[in-house]
């Protein structure tokens, strides 16, 4: 694996004099060196706008936004390129879900079903449509190892259920969830399924064909891409009978005061100039993750993970939250009598990137009756150094702290 | 760099608090928030007449927020009330100010000049502003709720 480690430059460096042990992926990736390549390479040589142009660069810069959408649709097994929306990012997608397909049939009485595990972008987007119609969400459990049980699921789907919007892995405690039991118990009441997939995409085979769900959304940054660019997946039927979300330049087919008809899919959803260099540096990230493979990425993450568990069950004064039988990725935890920021900031001192707070899922900090946690998060150009460099930093935060 | 911030002065602070208690015969409670984090800590100040009496506090909250409100509790105990304002105001200032700027004179001898290390750790200020908020709060007679996410502080 240590040479994929090379093409990752950012991870060459001393912070505060040590060499970086970067535990933050869940929070953004590092890129990869061929996608920073790629985004040079468009920025010096192919910019333009994309759609429009007659002239050779613009013909340049919609052939390689165009070929990153293949690029994606290939990765997650889309049945075709036009149900692969470009957004910003995870959130937008949410968004773009709830306001566009949802709220407009949305009314008093219906019911949304969310876990308690979701991170605020799949909580707040159905929150403030449920406001505006009188609709309520229902919350499944989580148990206190940090799993969901498909059962705690599918015992509130009702025939007041309007959507099922879930994670398929937790940010903040790593839990898989149990989508393939969730999905077609949704699916068998007609029950239309969001997944939110930011932390499963980097680490782990995607087949949106296979999971059966009607909408996948997840973000580049996460995936060692560029920020600022995400993918919405949905089904080619229901995508075609969603209202555009913003109105704009790209997304329509005629203008007229009279009345203005829209654009097909894809470009239906992407209103105004996209991002195009986010684009050509999300496929450059989903080529590069498939030549690495995902099944190794999935395996030497896993590896990684267990090894993590154990050098910190090792040590008595530290517990785990979030210890689910399924997990990827994540560990959250907490050391006795010290605060998760002041260790964060302890370990950074000697070059360990960490994530501490509530991770944007404060419902599950509630859950656990924590203000917060310490989160190391995985990628799999890490390796048991990274890992033994936080193991490390942790005796210096007892020795500071205590 | 971390050892600037977690100096002694500051860790023994953080490990043996002053005046870390609830005192239900408070004049003024003042709840501080910093919802970035879900810190919460509970400032309390008897006042009489034109003297502050005592100022202690309680809450969960990191070792920058509980030295901080545990070196404010010492400090303003028994100053005039008038006073109280300046130098939480100047607190709040040398807190929030450019890690190269100097500390103020009437700071630079006591405890709470260790804590402008943290101007260092821009991620770490309001962790150690929060007390002295809910303090200024407090004293200005508003809100009895106060966060780290409402002013320039």
């Amino acid at each position: 694996m240590s040479p994929l480690r090379e093409q990752f430059p950012a991870l060459h460096q001393q912070v505060n004099g040590h060499t970086l042990a970067y535990l933050d992926s869940a929070a953004s990736s590092q890129r990869a060196q061929p996608v920073i390549d790629a985004m040079q390479a468009y920025e010096h040589a192919d910019h333009a706008n994309v759609h429009r142009g007659v002239h050779t660069l613009s013909h340049r810069a919609t052939d390689a936004y165009e070929s990153s959408r293949e690029d994606v649709a290939r990765f997650i097994n889309a049945n075709h390129s036009r149900e692969v929306i470009f957004t910003r990012g995870t959130t937008e997608g949410i968004n773009l879900v709830a306001y566009s397909f949802l709220l407009p049939r949305l009314k008093t009485g219906d019911e949304i079903v969310l876990t308690h595990l979701e991170h605020h972008a799949n909580i707040v987007p159905w929150q403030l449509i449920a406001e505006r119609t009188g609709a309520c969400i229902k919350v499944a459990p989580v148990e206190d190892d940090g799993r969901v049980d498909a059962e705690a699921v599918t015992a509130l789907l009702n025939d007041k259920t309007v959507m099922v919007a879930i994670s398929a892995v937790s940010n903040a405690l790593g839990t898989i969830l149990p989508l393939a039991d969730i999905i077609p118990a949704a699916k068998a009441r007609g029950i239309p399924v969001l997944v939110d997939g930011a932390q499963a995409v980097p680490h782990s085979v995607v087949d949106v064909q296979a999971l059966d769900a009607d909408f996948f959304v997840f973000s580049a940054h996460k995936m060692v891409g560029p920020t600022g660019i995400g993918v919405l997946w949905g089904r080619e039927a229901i995508l075609e009978d969603m209202q555009p979300w913003q109105g704009g330049g790209d997304m329509i087919n005629e203008v007229r005061f009279e009345g203005t008809t829209f654009a097909k899919l894809p470009y239906k959803f992407e209103a105004g100039t996209p991002n195009i260099v986010g684009a050509v540096g999300l496929g450059a990230a989903v080529r590069f993750l498939e030549q690495v493979g995902m099944a190794d990425i999935a395996a030497w993450e896993q590896y990684l993970l267990d090894y993590l568990t154990q050098q910190m069950q090792a040590q008595d004064d530290i517990r785990l939250i979030g210890t689910a039988p399924n997990k990827a990725a994540v560990l959250s935890f907490l050391m006795d009598d010290v605060h998760p920021h002041d260790l964060g900031t302890i370990v950074d001192q000697k070059g360990v990137a960490i994530r501490t707070g509530h991770h944007c899922a404060m419902p599950v900090m509630q859950h656990f009756d924590v203000p917060g946690t310490a989160r190391a998060s995985l990628a799999f150009y890490n390796n048991t150094d990274d890992i033994d460099a936080l193991v490390e930093a942790l005796a210096d935060v007892r020795r500071m702290l205590r | 760099m971390s050892s600037d911030l977690y100096r002694q002065q500051v860790l023994q602070h953080a490990r043996a608090p002053v005046n870390r208690r609830i005192n239900n015969n408070a004049t003024i409670k003042v709840r501080g928030d910093n919802p970035l984090c879900g810190d919460q800590l509970d400032v309390y100040v008897c006042t009489c007449k034109e003297r502050i009496d005592d100022v202690s506090f309680e809450g969960s909250a990191c070792a920058i927020s509980i030295a901080s409100a545990s070196m404010m509790s010492t400090m303003l105990s028994g100053q005039r009330q008038q006073d109280v304002a300046d130098t939480t105001a100047q607190v709040l200032d040398m807190l929030n100010s450019d890690p190269q700027a100097p500390i103020p004179g009437t700071l630079q001898a006591q405890p709470v000049a260790a804590l402008a290390a943290v101007r260092h750790y821009p991620s770490r200020v309001k962790c150690a502003t929060l007390p002295w908020q809910a303090a200024a709060e407090a004293l200005a007679g508003g809100a009895s709720r106060v966060t780290t996410e409402t002013n320039n502080h």
